[in-house]
């Protein structure tokens, strides 16, 4: 009993706080964009936010009943949770409902699960059990390919699924990698690998076969020892005609034409306004025309208009910088930013290598959902469809970052007895 | 265990670079919120007092012309109001409001609640379907009522009061049909429910359109929005050009009047269908408009069911017209031939039963036999063909048999472009095997069917296709109306193909002789010869258990080079050479002459009321013109 005092006495205040006002911020948002005059009935779970109500409080449960999990359980069930979640990913891909193209929800009564949301949460725990197992080193060829296998099974289900947005996700795990290791120049490769995709995509392959040569030559020519220059340069152009080409094929024929049209857009190779454009014009003008101040709790009309899509999952945000302007939309930046720094902060002062694993996997996985879904609803980025954490509405995706939250919460506050 | 703690070695400032990671982009989405939010206000701008409509503007539906080129189906505009209750004028004048859209205040306040209870923001439909004259005086005075707007719509209208069967009707989209149709229908929106509207659902309906137009506050529309850059237009429907004769439609509509039955009439060179009645008939514009559910509802208690499609799905024992079928199968099984002759005692007796003879007549041969529509003839060929084709089980006979009638489309669909097309009856073997006991049956056990009595049953237009395939000598398109969509000009691919049903041409002509005696010196003869043209035919009796008999005629017209192939069936009218022959031999001159010689005949028919008894002729359901 006394080991149970003490565990909620030393959970980190501020990060469940941040993590409380984050739903109950995402209940008032769905709220408001679903808001009808006529029906008033908070509970009513024939509508969203009564729905999302439930979902909010069934979280605020299982982060209780995490919380007082003996945190050992999370240190040895990393395979077992990650071997259901892929089965059932699996599972899903052929007898799942599909929605959007996508084959991803299982219907359970008037309620649907998602399976996606839950790979997340077990390939943290698979990863960080991974690496608090046995010594690895993430400079070394082999503990790169078996830490690249945790994700490669989830993003091959999640293309199997048609779900491209979650499959995207896993990309965040680098971070926790280079966190863990890998060197930096993996980051930067990254970088100009999607540098390069982007070019490809935005002046064509047969372009990029032709400028990539013409920079290989002038390098040539204008470097003072044209001989290593050449050897140089021809190491870097070669993989790059490669990717090139790759993402070329890739575009033209593994992306579905939805997909290909909403890069176009992004691109602004293609003017769309009555397709994919439209959507992220309506969103812009929502957003927009919340102004500074914004107009008011449920005085946002772009929202409540047929305009913006998907209102209360992909682009609730809109709701929020309508209704609250500038001045609501940098709030809840700042509060997203807390919540990473916070959690950073706490996987640095884990002593252990699998608090440290998880948290950077929660802070990580977090981090590229907040940046995928506001650089889209701000058309930065191109429509993919994944849920803005805590505040979207739906089950999966809150259960599963609730877990997240609650699991590294409990591993921290249990850091002080020793327990690692 | 290996010390975990040292691979955390030298790695304890990596958090920094990805901390600067998550700092450098939250600052450029802060940035470009900046941007979007507070420098530029083009944003704000376009949402300003949400001025911006969405005005769906629908597109007409296609047109209807028979095979001249006469338009039998057009549109007509109404209009539509729509009403987004957040932008009503506080407080609202419903009383006005009412008296402007004539309705009561209380209906008016009912249909803002449940518009509201919908949407707030959204348009909701406030009052459908207002004809252009009313229309004017109301947009006059539109502009005192903010949040209410009209859309333009068509509806149709019918330029004959025939062809109700056929030509269907459309209505709103159902809730079921909206949900699963992924955004293609919305509330409000019109579907084909019946006839060609429902089958040429997708060629008529075009593609709806929508454009976002500014509105000031005073509800006027001011312009255009980013210049119709999200506008779309309409596209219309395809049009449908029919193979329908829409003259000879009328007229047969007008021969069948205070009788019920069918008439099809079908053009053998092509399959297209010249004429399909269902008497009684209804005026199609019945089904149109706000008035379209209490017309229905007294057409489906009407005891005579007007609205029933009898040619397509009315079957009836087809009774002796069989007979040409049973005559030709008969000689392709080289079982009789022309002069092959069977008595005829006034009967054929199986045990204590005795299918009898309505004709006074000797042993006929197979073309005598058609002529005086000899029962107990075709007993025997049936007994031949059942129970002694070339040493076969009657099983296996009765087989080969059936089959046969299968490739005339007896018993199964013609497949014609109408929904809701009747099989028809025809038993296979399997069944009497299991009614009678595995191989525990023969002719005699189904002799009815010889004559085409018993367990079998035929549409009209079943009836006037197997006469479209006699007069072609087996060759035949699938019956259709619509001969060509829109501008491409094709018809449906099924359409296009022509069938072949392997006979000899002499079994063909053998079974053509007797029919145009059938005509010119036979049971059809004194109601159905006409002098200028040499045409074949058979009558029919159709039993009917309920009350009198069925008169069954069909035929084909001319002999050489057939352009019209006819089925008439007369529900209650007895004997078929009395009343169905004359139908038919009125409508084949009307076809090919222009009109009858025979103006007492057709006075005759005209005039003639034959309904079950105890039905009054003013049930006919009334006609509305114009």
């Amino acid at each position: 009993m006394r080991e149970q005092k003490n565990v909620f006495q030393f959970i980190d205040k501020p990060l469940l706080w941040t993590y409380v006002v984050l739903t109950i911020i995402g209940w008032i948002a769905i709220y408001s964009a679903v808001y009808n005059s006529n029906y008033h009935n908070l509970w009513d779970i024939h509508q969203e936010y009564g729905k999302q109500m439930i979902w909010i409080l069934s979280s605020w449960l299982i982060m209780m009943v995490l919380l007082s999990v003996n945190p050992r359980i999370y240190h040895q069930c990393g395979p077992l949770v990650y071997l259901v979640t892929m089965v059932l990913g699996l599972a899903v891909a052929f007898l799942g409902r599909e929605i959007n193209g996508a084959r991803a929800w299982f219907d359970i009564g008037s309620f649907r699960l998602q399976p996606a949301e839950f790979m997340k949460l077990s390939t943290s725990l698979m990863v960080a059990f991974f690496f608090a197992n046995r010594p690895i080193r993430m400079d070394h060829f082999g503990s790169q390919i078996m830490a690249g296998l945790w994700l490669v099974i989830p993003v091959a289900l999640l293309l199997l699924q048609k779900d491209t947005g979650s499959a995207l996700v896993y990309a965040s795990f680098v971070l926790v990698y280079y966190r863990e290791g890998l060197s930096v120049n993996y980051l930067i490769y990254g970088l100009i690998i999607a540098l390069l995709s982007v070019l490809t995509l935005w002046l064509g392959m047969n372009t990029m076969w032709v400028v990539l040569p013409v920079i290989l030559v002038l390098y040539v020519v204008l470097a003072a020892d044209s001989r290593k220059a050449f050897f140089n340069g021809i190491k870097l152009t070669l993989p790059s005609m490669a990717l090139v080409s790759g993402v070329g094929y890739a575009f033209e024929h593994i992306l579905l034409a939805h997909q290909k049209q909403r890069i176009l857009v992004l691109l602004g190779k293609v003017d769309d306004l009555r397709g994919a454009g439209y959507n992220v014009h309506q969103s812009l003008i929502a957003i927009g025309s919340g102004g500074f101040w914004g107009k008011g709790f449920l005085q946002g009309t772009q929202t409540k208009f047929d305009f913006v899509p998907e209102q209360s999952t992909d682009f609730i945000f809109c709701t929020i910088a309508e209704e609250y302007g500038f001045w609501g939309s940098a709030m809840l930046l700042a509060l997203f930013g807390f919540l990473l720094y916070r959690i950073f902060a706490i996987a640095e002062r884990q002593p252990g290598t699998f608090g440290r694993v998880f948290g950077y996997s929660v802070g990580c996985i977090l981090f590229i959902h907040i940046t995928i879904n506001i650089g889209m609803t701000l058309g930065l980025l191109p429509v993919i469809g994944i849920p803005l954490p805590m505040i979207s509405y739906g089950g999966s995706s809150l259960w599963s970052f609730t877990a997240m939250i609650a699991i590294l919460l409990r591993l921290d506050s249990g850091r002080m007895l020793g327990i690692r | 265990m290996p010390n975990l703690q040292d691979s955390n070695l030298g790695k304890e400032n990596r958090h920094l670079l990805i901390l600067s990671v998550a700092l450098i982009i939250f600052s450029f989405f802060l940035v470009r919120l900046f941007n979007v939010q507070v420098i530029n206000d083009e944003y704000s701008e376009l949402a300003q007092q949400n001025a911006i409509r969405r005005v769906n503007s629908y597109p007409p539906r296609g047109i209807i012309f028979d095979r001249n080129g006469r338009k039998i189906v057009v549109n007509r505009p109404i209009y539509d109001l729509m009403v987004v209750p957040n932008e009503l004028p506080k407080p609202l004048d419903t009383f006005e409001l009412a008296n402007l859209i004539r309705i009561s205040p209380n209906e008016l306040k009912h249909r803002l609640l449940k518009a509201t209870a919908y949407s707030k923001f959204k348009p909701s439909l406030l009052h459908a379907q207002i004809r252009l004259e009313d229309f004017v005086n109301i947009q006059e005075r539109l502009h005192d009522f903010n949040g209410i707007y009209a859309e333009t719509r068509t509806n149709r209208t019918y330029l004959y009061p025939n062809a109700a069967h056929l030509l269907g009707y459309i209505g709103e989209a159902s809730p079921d049909l909206i949900a699963k149709s992924n955004g293609e229908y919305r509330s409000g929106d019109y579907v084909g429910i019946s006839g060609l509207e429902k089958t040429y659902e997708n060629y008529l309906k075009g593609k709806r359109g929508v454009q976002y137009r500014y509105v000031d506050v005073h509800n006027r529309e001011v312009g255009q929005y980013k210049e119709g850059a999200f506008d779309s237009l309409p596209i219309p429907g395809e049009d449908l050009h029919l193979g329908l004769d829409i003259e000879l439609q009328v007229y047969a509509e007008k021969l069948m009047a205070n009788k019920l039955g069918s008439v099809v009439a079908i053009e053998p060179s092509t399959g297209e269908i010249l004429a399909l009645v269902s008497a009684p008939g209804y005026d199609p514009n019945l089904m149109v408009g706000s008035l379209r559910g209490k017309n229905y509802k007294s057409l489906s208690k009407n005891p005579l069911k007007p609205l029933f499609n009898r040619p397509l799905q009315a079957m009836y024992p087809p009774g002796s017209i069989v007979k040409s079928l049973q005559a030709l199968i008969g000689q392709e099984l080289g079982l009789i031939r022309s002069e092959t002759r069977f008595p005829c005692g006034g009967g054929y007796s199986i045990g204590s039963h005795t299918v009898k003879c309505t004709h006074t007549h000797g042993a006929l041969n197979l073309e005598e036999s058609i002529q005086q529509s000899c029962n107990p003839y075709y007993c025997y060929v049936f007994k031949t063909m059942v129970d002694q084709n070339h040493g076969l089980k009657p099983k296996e006979g009765y087989k080969i048999w059936y089959d046969f009638m299968r490739k005339f489309n007896v018993g199964r669909k013609c497949e014609i472009d109408l929904p809701n097309e009747r099989n028809g009856i025809l038993p296979s073997s399997e069944y009497y095997d299991k009614v009678f006991g595995l191989n525990r049956w023969k002719s005699s056990s189904i002799i009815s069917l010889a004559i085409g009595q018993g367990e079998f049953g035929m549409t009209p237009l079943q009836m006037a296709h197997t006469m479209a395939i006699f007069a072609n000598k087996g060759d035949y398109y699938r019956p259709h109306l619509v001969r060509s969509i829109g501008a491409t000009g094709q018809k449906k691919m099924k359409y296009r193909e022509q069938h072949h049903i392997p006979v000899k041409a002499k079994s063909f002509l053998v079974v053509q002789d007797a029919m145009q005696k059938v005509v010119d010196q036979g049971t059809a003869t004194a109601y159905g010869k006409i002098d200028s043209i040499v045409f074949c035919g058979k009558t029919g009796t159709a039993q009917n258990p309920h009350g009198k008999d069925h008169a069954v005629f069909v035929c084909f017209a001319p002999r050489k080079n057939p352009r019209i192939a006819i089925a008439v069936l007369i529900e209650n009218a007895g004997f078929g050479g009395v009343w169905a022959a004359p139908v038919a031999s009125l409508m084949i001159e009307k076809y090919l002459l222009g009109g009858t010689k025979r103006p007492d005949l057709e006075e005759r028919i005209l005039k003639a009321r034959i309904l079950p008894q105890g039905i009054d002729s003013s049930a006919a359901p009334k006609k509305i013109t114009g």
